[in-house]
């Protein structure tokens, strides 16, 4: 079975080498990929890892750019109705599948009603519920899935009508969750579709080796629409858990490029491979969740921003994380157009300051060396979780000298207490689906059920983030989530900590790496030197 | 301490006089034995030291030094062992960490010491149908994904010290249960347990004056092997984060912790792993010292 | 001997039967299941996928469809990787597994016997001393030093060695298998060398020297077969467990093995990827104890089976 995939390779290869006569050395490009993904079916996947594969592989009506800006992809341009609910897109007509056959707007059409139909068990069926029916199919309270609102006027228009305008309608199909897959390939394999003896894509390339928890090489797709400037004819992912070992595959020559940098590696990276650690901002906070049914955090915002005002948030990004992270002082990170960040009163004050204030709101809420406040941090079982816990857990003690106990759990241990309620700090983070504020506020609504796993409550909150839901003029829109995000802030249900960074190591031979806030380096963009 | 158990049956009195004069000579053999008398006293140090740790130094084994992250050992500023990457003192840490290492090392292999070695003389002894039904439930204990074990438990009861220590040992004598199983069947041969069993003397006490003391060789030896494994199979809990909590610590948990830091701050590594290394090694000296001393058949 | 085979064989049934009903319904009292996520999946949604996978039966339908099953040869799909079926997953990861610690294993037994009998031999010699002590060694480092160590020496300073796994290149398999066999080469070694001072001092052994048999005719026909014992006893379960993998070895080396698997499998709520596994090891432990049992009968004549 093994060796019959490396004789297809090899046959797919000599074939590519002898359709481009004039190819000079194969370009073979070695990254890493984290978590072994779960399943390379774009339509059920939701990990990190998996959208490295699916973006390299597949391409929707937009894709990423090189600095992962939303940029035509198979839809080649499209137009906007006057009230913003219906978009028409235009499909490329060299778009082809890596069989040859053509992309259409009825593959698109399949796609969409593959997500919304619960027979798939699509866990992102969510993030295209803007369109006109996909709640309703989603939940089974609409049987009929052709109702579903994406219509193929015919093999090259597609009309997509959403129930209400939504400003992050686009960005939001840059998620692979919406992106193409071969009805024919599907519908023949079921769920082995995703093999590379069965499969079928779309993108820059396909897949032809998988071994789970080893690799996954991909070659070039020579039907791709733009194959002409795609660069690296094959790619090697690797999936490796450890960074600490990751990183020394890297430094043994084994990876040009690696998922992530282990934080203990930073001083000796500093001081000798400054210039291959590409670290950037990211679209995520990591912070503390307050369980806001549980006394007295719950019910003392007082007490919550003392907790707040005594943490150093420089010592733990300088000293225990030390990779570039921002100290966060607001929710939604840096990043997104039009939006103006919002920050936290204290964020422009010196610590000692804030400590100075801590201490006076501590002392406020009625707490003191007679009554110590006694707090309970929940992380998952995780070193850098723990090193920050750890980090803070002293701060608090030093401050305003809370007594703290640290819980480790493993994850799924840990998501259950999360659900139950039944802890009074917990660590999490939040990494963007898309570049928009809705999607860090939105989950935090008094109905966005266990999403929001701080359990917050505020009317007022939730009536600027229903307002800004149905506004149509972007800047008017923006404000609206803007004053959400400082009720938010005011009310503390969570004490950021920081906005993450992506972080990569890169050969120096390796180009077109360019940063960018979604962390996308799509294998089609870059080159060896 | 000469009293003889007046009921006992004339064939076995002879071996209990035997037995206890085994004892007698095993001590005054282990004290020849230089190596086992050494270990001995580098063991005691070891236990005192961790026992006297918050007196030694002017540390918590959980403050946070905010100007040494991760440095270097040093006298100057007290932390002979350096810092750990949270800044807090590696010598009060390694000492509390031994604390843990050292108890659960022992209480697991005991609770494993006296379930294996009754669990497989009985079945290694009596044999037959019970032996079959004994060690069916040991392979079937085996074959328990030993990792889910220690989940279930700490998810169901909490983390909780303790449990480690009970889980630990209840996984642990499985192993000593074969070996001494192993070992029964093959003494149940020997004339002097025929002549025992021919002599009309209760298997219970067979068990107990014949195969156990002549076990004693075999196990000593398994024990050296099972204060390690235990002390390594905690270190591996708790490498997969299902250990002690923080801020509490052992010398496993330092060592996962140091290996990841091993090329940049080497002490972080290098003083946990000697203090484990040192005392394994007393331990298997020890066991050494008492496997030659206790041997029934070099007398 | 034919009929304690087949006892034995009969007894395994019964056996894994256990281990299955077992692990089946200590894993659902777990907290968490297979798809709490960090942004959990919406009821809806999830109703949907625990329709998919059957979770929404009660559990003892669910145990009854799962030995139905199990019958028929399938282990189920994969709750984690959805690509692929528990099978499959074991299918391609089993032989590596069972490759790198085969070797392993059979190296710590060539190494671990001779390096125990020649202590043994030279009790209390320089020898002995220096044997026991880098046996010593192999006990007390962990793996999780002993593995990162040598891909930072070998891997990283040296470049002596490739780091990750490679079908293609042999060379890439040597770390993991030292690395997988050195404790076993200790502990072997330390078993071995008491069992054969044990022998060694024996009446029978004492006799045949002073018939005056050469010394390492004594060691061959007397010592080695009996002194074997404690190893075998230790060596049963341990093949089961070093070739169905190891998660610090495979994570490491990035070996597609099924040693993660039991770790990741309980972490991931991944119910019937746990329960393949489970089911595998404790196939693997009967079949080895019983291998065990049969080899004791040849090496020790006294034991009968009854």
């Amino acid at each position: 079975m093994k060796k019959l995939f490396n004789w297809s390779a090899l046959a797919l290869a000599s074939a590519i080498a002898m359709g481009a006569a004039s190819a000079n050395a194969q370009q073979v490009l070695h990254r890493g990929l984290g978590a072994e993904p779960e399943t390379l079916d774009v339509q059920l996947s939701t990990g990190v890892s998996e959208a490295y594969i699916a973006t390299d592989m597949f391409e929707g009506l937009v894709t990423y750019g090189p600095k992962a800006e939303t940029v035509p992809g198979v839809a080649e341009r499209w137009s906007i109705s006057a009230d913003g609910t219906v978009y028409t897109f235009y499909l490329r007509a060299n778009a082809k599948w890596s069989n040859g056959d053509p992309v259409t707007a009825h593959d698109f059409v399949y796609s969409f009603q593959r997500l919304a139909n619960p027979a798939t068990a699509a866990e992102y069926a969510w993030i295209t519920d803007p369109i006109l029916n996909n709640e309703e199919i989603r939940t089974g309270a609409e049987k009929d899935i052709s109702k579903l609102g994406v219509k193929a006027i015919d093999d090259r228009t597609l009309q997509i009508t959403l129930k209400a305008s939504t400003p992050y309608f686009l960005a939001s199909l840059q998620h692979h969750a919406s992106w193409p897959v071969h009805k024919a390939t599907v519908e023949k394999y079921g769920n082995q579709w995703t093999k590379p003896e069965n499969s079928v894509s779309n993108g820059a390339y396909m897949i032809v080796e998988w071994i789970p928890q080893s690799r996954i090489v991909l070659k070039k797709n020579p039907h791709f629409h733009a194959a002409n400037t795609v660069k690296i004819d094959t790619v090697y992912y690797y999936p490796i858990e450890s960074q600490a070992e990751e990183f020394k595959r890297y430094q043994a020559g084994e990876l040009h490029v690696t998922y992530d940098i282990p934080s203990d590696q930073m001083d000796f990276i500093k001081k000798n491979l400054a210039s291959e650690a590409r670290i950037s901002e990211y679209f995520g906070t990591y912070y503390y969740g307050i369980n806001m049914d549980k006394a007295p955090l719950g019910q003392q915002a007082k007490l919550r921003h003392a907790l707040s005002l005594a943490i150093d948030r420089n010592i733990i990004t300088e000293k225990v994380t030390k990779q570039g992270q921002v100290p966060a002082y607001g929710w939604v990170p840096p990043g997104v157009p039009g939006y103006q960040q919002q920050q936290l009163d204290y964020a422009k004050m010196t610590q000692a300051e804030r400590e100075a204030m801590a201490k006076k709101l501590y002392a406020e809420a009625g707490y003191g060396p007679q009554k110590v406040l006694k707090v309970e941090i929940l992380f998952n079982t995780s070193e850098q979780h723990k090193l920050i816990a750890v980090a803070i857990q002293a701060m608090w003690k030093k401050v305003l000298g809370v007594e703290t106990t640290i819980t480790n759990q493993e994850w799924k241990v840990y998501l259950d207490s999360r659900d139950q309620g039944t802890y009074q700090v917990a660590r999490a983070g939040w990494i963007g689906d898309y570049l928009d504020a809705e999607n860090f506020l939105s989950m935090f609504a008094s109905n966005a059920g266990k999403a929001n796993n701080v359990r917050y409550k505020n009317p007022k909150f939730d009536e600027l983030l229903k307002k800004a839901a149905v506004t149509q003029d972007a800047k008017q829109r923006n404000l609206l989530l803007q004053q959400a995000e400082k009720i938010f802030l005011d009310d503390l249900p969570l004490i950021p900590i920081f906005f993450y960074v992506t972080k990569a190591m890169v050969k120096p031979n390796v180009q077109g790496w360019q940063d960018n806030v979604q962390g996308f380096h799509l294998t089609r963009y870059l080159s060896l030197k | 301490m000469k009293t003889e158990p007046v009921s006992l049956p004339p064939s076995s009195s002879k071996i209990v006089v035997k037995s206890r004069g085994l004892w007698g000579n095993a001590w005054r053999r282990l004290r020849r034995n230089y190596a086992s008398l050494f270990s001995l006293i580098l063991l005691a140090i070891i236990v005192l030291l961790c026992l006297l740790a918050p007196y030694l130094s002017s540390y918590e084994f959980d403050d946070v030094d905010y100007d040494n992250f991760s440095s270097p050992p040093s006298f100057e500023n007290g932390h002979y062992f350096g810092t750990e990457r949270n800044g807090r003192d590696l010598f009060v840490r390694t000492l509390y960490g031994g604390r843990v290492s050292l108890s659960v090392g022992l209480v697991a292999t005991l609770v494993s010491l006296v379930i294996g070695v009754l669990w497989g003389a009985i079945a290694g002894f009596v044999g037959g149908r019970l032996d079959n039904l004994m060690m069916r439930f040991v392979d079937i204990l085996y074959a328990m994904p030993f990792m889910f074990f220690i989940i279930m438990l700490t998810v169901a009861f909490g983390r909780d010290i303790l449990l480690i220590y009970v889980a630990i040992g209840a996984i642990t004598w499985l192993d000593m249960a074969r070996i001494v199983r192993g070992q029964a069947i093959s003494l149940r041969r020997k004339e002097f347990v025929e002549a025992a069993v021919a002599g009309g003397v209760s298997t219970f006490n067979i068990i107990r004056r014949h195969v156990i003391p002549n076990l004693l060789g075999p196990v000593a030896i398994y024990c050296t092997l099972t204060i390690p494994s235990v002390i390594l199979v905690e270190s591996f809990v708790s490498f997969l984060g299902l250990g002690v909590q923080e801020p509490n610590t052992s010398w496993g948990l330092l060592i996962s912790e140091g290996v990841q830091t091993m090329d940049s701050s080497w002490w972080a590594l290098v003083f946990p792993s000697l203090f484990l290394m040192a005392t394994l090694f007393c331990f298997n000296f020890i066991g050494d010292g008492l496997r030659d001393a206790l041997d029934p058949k070099d007398r | 001997m034919f009929y304690f085979t087949l006892k034995r064989l009969f007894w395994a049934v019964p056996t894994l039967l256990l281990i299955i009903t077992i692990a089946f319904f200590l894993m659902r009292i777990a907290p968490g299941g297979p798809f709490s996520k960090e942004r959990p999946v919406a009821p809806e949604i999830l109703a949907n996928i625990n329709k998919v996978y059957h979770l929404d039966e009660s559990l003892p339908e669910q145990y009854v469809r799962y030995l139905g099953n199990i019958l028929q040869g399938d282990l189920g799909p994969s709750y984690k990787y959805k690509d692929f079926t528990v099978n499959e997953l074991i299918g391609l990861g089993f032989p590596v597994s069972a490759q790198i610690g085969g070797i392993a294993i059979l190296l710590a037994l060539l190494i671990g016997v001779s390096l125990g009998i020649l202590a043994a031999l030279r009790q209390n010699t320089p020898t002995d001393y220096t044997v026991m002590t880098v046996a010593m060694f192999g006990i007390t480092i962990p793996t999780f030093v002993t593995a990162p160590f040598m891909t930072l020496v070998f891997g990283v300073l040296l470049k002596w060695l490739p780091i990750g796994w490679d079908d293609d290149n042999w060379t890439s398999l040597i770390m993991p298998i030292i690395a997988l066999s050195l404790p076993q080469i200790a502990i072997i070694a330390r078993l071995m060398r008491g069992s054969m001072i044990e022998v060694l001092r024996s009446n029978y052994v004492r006799t045949a020297r002073a018939k005056g048999l050469s010394e390492r005719l004594a060691i061959l026909r007397h010592s080695l077969k009996p002194a074997m014992v404690p190893v075998l006893s230790y060596i049963g379960p341990a093949v089961a467990g070093i070739i169905t993998g190891s998660i610090i070895i495979e994570q490491t080396f990035n070996i597609p093995g099924i040693g993660r698997h039991f770790v990741q499998g309980a972490l991931n709520r991944d119910y019937p990827m746990v329960m393949g596994v489970t089911i595998l090891y404790g196939a693997l432990i009967v079949f080895f104890n019983l291998v065990v049992d049969i080899i004791y009968g040849f090496l020790d004549p006294k034991v009968r089976y009854d």
